[in-house]
């Protein structure tokens, strides 16, 4: 075998003198911009504004802070209900955009070949159309005595009182379409960067398609599922536009109050309250989540 | 060849030490400082940015707005032709891409124009305005919109933060504006208000599915209709309508008389007669046919009839509809006040309300441009339309909204009537 | 699971399944395809819904958009930019999407790459400040961020104009939101990177910058693409933020959630059937792109 060419062409180079000096600084100067951007323009705004839960006051005579503590204790008795069916449906919708991303970014990732940025663009582009067109689209679609709905009634397959609009499971199912790209483009990503030759390589040893699936691809992709819930569950606790759109009366989320505590009645120590308690339960709720996959910390994961 | 340790050579729970993070007591303390050093630099600034809206002493000589608007501020005023005027989406006359009615008054003014659509609803807007006149800093803005019926108004009145109109320029609203936005309730005076549009929230039906005429509020509480019910979100509206299904004029309502409305309103929630509670999508829903009765903005039924869906009515109902008002204010430390008060006295010309009328078909606040509309721009059917010229009997049947004397009072309403929508 | 085969046996089953590969029945390979096709379609239903209604007529003075056919028209197509105000925003939005994601796509990778192959000071208050910026609800984050342009741009004059609610304060918020998302993402490619291709570039001469152009960008570029893409995404269609932000300025969003008050112009669905075709158009276009380079290849 002849000898490989030198990069450097025969003459001696020395090592690269980044060194350790470099080496120490290369993750402060990475993190800088991203670290200095959410600190200075996230982290320090939502923590003035999360102090609005322990001031009283109103809009007139200004707030004292006054380390209001009983405020939390306050709004999460008002409004457990609204907490906890904003779990529900975010969990539900999650679960949903789960199941059926899961054959899709399989698929796109390793049978895509030529057609996989394709299908990945048509993933996103109909939601760069705005939110408001599509749901009024949706509300079209899915009237009581619409194209979908008024079909089926008048072929006797569904009750005339039957409604889809106004229930949980339109909201459930709104949040499902609408953050579907945020689960399919993680479990892609990392679905991606397992080496199809593993699964050959399965094979090789006498395993079933079933068994390659479950023992060698699916606990490799479990990064992605890590990230997709992230991105689909945390987001859609706090969304309360589908249920406004597309639910009813006993619907409300939890986003829905904070809104409303906001804008309308201009309670700003009880909307504090509400997005600190949110916040808390879900960094709780992601620090279980990592836990139960496994011995490894959340770190591994994300 | 790297300097890292030999992985086959280390002992197993070494090699477990060094892949698994512990919180050390270094970690944690390192946590704490940085927690620390955030919350004390917000703490810091929070401290610093929730000053009230009234200044400490109270009173109305310390209010920002002391010494503004007065006959010798506004004599030292001159015109800057210059105009920045912010208001709702779709809300004057439209044509080719721009607003015929503006591009006269510039030219017979010399007044250039920034229309800017805006407002999207009453708090929110508030909201984004808000800090910039709490630091004394102009909002950018000459003329703003905002709704009668709204805290907002209220706020911004009570804040000290509009300025008051001049009186001595505006001869084509003393002349021709509707006795229904002259000295309103809202605004004694006009003090620092002139309307822009106005309309009724009333009552609107499906005549498909409904065929028996609906003349009562309390068809809103029909329990034939039980599930296909609209109702408003806007605590300002739920409760006056409650109000008015409860046999009560809403302006002169007491605490008691909103306690009974609510609970009318609490019990058409629990009977299940509510689709739900909308804020302007009431209107998708009646169209759909997901409801086939519910509270509407007369607008918006207006023109709905002239988008195809022609089985909508609007109805005025015996008990009375809730007369509404958006308003032309100047807010405080405007850059062009001169300017914005020579705006909103020009549109009380009735030929120059009758232009932006026609593409409106809110209720107008200039009677004299019915004719107008009638015989110069010869368009019967909004020149006819008593949804946007009042019947005498339609103004008999308008009813104000309740003013708040105070922020207690606010509260008071909106703890009885915002939990209703949730 | 077969227990240990002697190796005779062994190879000849190996053999036999390379002669002759197991039949499958011709459907077999279509179902997946099939089943990704459906979502899709499912995805697109109301875009569909919206192209066709841009054809409907409309009567009114000041149209609005109607789900009741009216008759055909190609009118707002060709009165696109009838209504002021309207165009602007849209090319507003654009720019602004544009600038969003690819300066969040380039500091989110940064600092994806910093989580994942360091342990330094600060690395799990990052990730925690990262999960609450996707938890934060948008509106307690919209109106902390006015107050806080707002106090700032008062207090401090070198500040003043720059941020006084605007453009470049809806850029400063927009990247904020997005960092998070794209960090996430491009994590998700980077576990399990393989260190050593990047210590053989380096052997070979490369210096840092080098060695990421040619061997780390590659290799992490789907999952940073994919960033890019859902901040791209996210950027267009805010609202909330934007609204509290934004000042004088009008973005797309904003003017449709502004206008919904009064009734859609048609011409915001002929709006959003430009934005469905071209970005339909960019992926047949990569499809084809891709194709010829195949072909080009082979």
């Amino acid at each position: 075998m002849e000898q490989p060419v030198r990069a450097d062409h025969g003459v001696a180079v020395r090592r690269k003198p980044k060194g350790r000096a470099g080496k120490r600084l290369a993750p402060y100067l990475l993190s800088l911009p991203g670290g200095f951007w959410l600190i200075v323009l996230f982290l320090i705004p939502l923590v003035m504004m999360l102090f609005f839960a322990l001031e009283t006051g109103d809009v007139l005579h200004g707030y004292q802070l006054t380390w209001n503590w009983g405020e939390f204790g306050q709004q999460l008795s008002l409004h457990k209900t609204e907490f906890l069916r904003s779990i529900w449906y975010a969990g539900a919708a999650t679960i949903i955009c789960l199941i059926v991303s899961f054959p899709l970014a399989y698929w796109i990732a390793f049978h895509g070949g030529k057609w996989k940025n394709f299908f990945l663009l048509m993933l996103l582009v109909p939601f760069f159309v705005s939110f408001i067109i599509r749901s009024l689209a949706w509300q079209f679609i899915l009237s009581d005595q619409g194209i979908v709905l008024g079909t089926l009634k008048n072929l006797h397959l569904l009750p005339q009182n039957f409604h889809i609009l106004a229930t949980s499971t339109a909201v459930i199912a709104g949040i499902a379409y609408n953050y579907l790209p945020f689960t399919a483009l993680p479990l892609y990503v990392a679905m991606e960067r397992i080496d199809y030759r593993l699964i050959e390589a399965a094979g090789d040893l006498y395993s079933s398609r079933r068994e390659a699936f479950m023992r060698v691809v699916f606990p490799l992709t479990i990064p992605g599922i890590f990230a997709a819930f992230l991105l689909t569950f945390v987001p859609a606790v706090g969304d309360y536009l589908n249920q406004q759109i597309l639910g009813g009366v006993s619907n409300t989320m939890i986003g829905t109050i904070i809104q409303t505590d906001f804008l309308t009645t201009q309670d700003y120590p009880a909307a504090a309250a509400l997005s600190a308690i949110l916040l808390a339960g879900v960094l709780v709720l992601i620090f279980l989540y990592g836990r139960l996959l496994g011995s490894r910390t959340i770190e591994e994961y994300v | 060849m790297t300097d890292e340790i030999d992985p086959s050579h280390i002992d197993p729970s070494l090699w477990r030490g060094l892949s698994q993070p512990r919180y050390s007591r270094r970690q944690m303390l390192k946590y704490t400082g940085m927690g620390a050093g955030t919350l004390g630099l917000a703490a810091f600034l929070a401290a610093c940015g929730t000053k009230g809206a009234l200044p400490s002493g109270g009173g109305a000589s310390a209010l920002p707005n002391a010494g503004v608007g007065t006959a010798s501020w506004w004599n030292k005023q001159t015109l800057h032709h210059q105009l920045e005027f912010a208001n709702w989406p779709y809300y004057i006359d439209v044509s080719h891409g721009k607003h015929p009615s503006l591009i006269k008054f510039t030219q017979e003014t010399g007044i250039k124009v920034d229309y800017r659509e805006v407002i999207q609803d009453n708090t929110g807007f508030f909201a984004k305005i808000q800090p910039s006149l709490q630091a004394g800093q102009p909002t950018g803005y000459d003329i703003i919109v905002m709704t009668n019926n709204s805290p907002a108004l209220g706020y911004l009145k009570e804040f000290g933060w509009l300025t008051p109109l001049d009186h001595s320029k505006m001869p084509n609203f003393d002349k021709y504006a509707s006795p229904l936005v002259k000295n309103p309730s809202w605004d004694h005076g006009n003090r620092y208000t002139m309307a822009w549009q106005s309309g009724y929230t009333c009552m609107a039906y499906n005549t498909d599915e409904i065929k028996t005429p609906i003349t009562s509020v309390q068809s809103l509480f029909d329990p034939t209709y039980k599930g296909h019910i609209g109702m408003m979100s806007d605590p300002q509206e739920l409760g006056s309508v409650g109000l008015l299904a409860t046999n009560v004029k809403p302006a002169t309502s007491t605490q008691a008389q909103w306690k009974a409305a609510a609970d009318k309103l609490n019990s058409q929630k629990s009977a299940g007669l509510v689709r739900n509670y909308y804020d302007q999508s009431y209107i998708n829903a009646l169209k759909n046919g997901d409801t086939v009765i519910s509270m509407a903005w007369s607008g918006d039924i207006f023109q709905a009839n002239l988008s195809g869906y022609k089985n909508l009515k609007a109805v005025i109902p015996t008990e009375g509809a809730m007369f509404w008002t958006d308003n032309m204010c100047i807010p405080l430390y405007a850059a062009n006040p001169l300017d914005a008060m020579t705006y909103m006295d020009y549109v009380y010309n009735p030929s120059v309300q009758a232009v932006i009328e026609d593409y409106n078909n809110y209720v107008c606040p200039v009677p004299a441009a019915q004719d107008v509309i009638r015989t110069q721009l010869k368009d019967p059917v909004v020149a006819n339309s008593p949804l946007v010229f009042p019947t005498a009997s339609m103004v008999a049947l308008s009813r104000p909204y309740y003013q708040y004397k105070n922020q207690t009072e606010l509260n008071a309403w909106n703890n009885l009537f915002v939990p209703i929508t949730e | 699971m077969a227990t240990v085969a002697t190796p005779s046996t062994g190879e000849a089953v190996r053999a036999e399944a390379v002669r002759r590969p197991p039949k499958k029945p011709w459907w077999r390979g279509k179902i997946l395809p099939t089943y990704v096709v459906l979502v899709l379609i499912y995805l697109v239903t109301p875009i569909l819904v919206m192209i066709l209604y841009s054809f409907n007529q409309s009567h009114a003075k000041l149209p609005q958009v109607s789900f009741k056919w009216q008759g055909f028209t190609l009118h707002w197509y060709a009165d696109v930019d009838g209504i002021p105000g309207l165009g602007h925003a849209f090319e507003l939005t654009i720019i602004l999407a544009l600038l969003a994601s690819i300066t969040s796509a380039i500091i989110g990778t940064f600092l994806a790459l910093a989580l994942v192959r360091y342990r330094f000071r600060g690395k799990g208050a990052t990730e925690q400040v990262m999960f609450l910026n996707i938890a934060a609800p948008e509106i307690v984050v919209g109106a902390a961020l006015l107050s806080f342009f707002v106090i700032l741009s008062s207090n401090i004059a070198i500040l003043h104009s720059a941020l006084h609610p605007g453009f470049f304060d809806l850029f400063l918020a927009h990247v904020a939101f997005c960092i998070a998302f794209v960090a996430i993402t491009v994590r998700a490619r980077l576990a399990g990177f393989d260190r050593s291709l990047e210590e053989a570039a380096q052997d070979l001469g490369a210096n840092a910058w080098v060695t990421f152009q040619k061997v780390t960008l590659p290799i992490i570029w789907p999952g940073v693409l994919a960033g890019a893409l859902m901040a791209f995404a996210l950027s267009i269609d805010d609202f909330v933020i934007s609204n509290f932000v934004a000042g004088n300025v009008e973005t797309f969003p904003l003017w449709v959630y502004g206008i919904v008050h009064t009734g859609l112009p048609p011409q915001v669905f002929v709006l959003g059937t430009f934005i469905f075709i071209v970005g339909f158009g960019i992926a047949i276009g990569n499809l084809l792109m891709t194709q010829r380079k195949k072909k080009e290849k082979a």
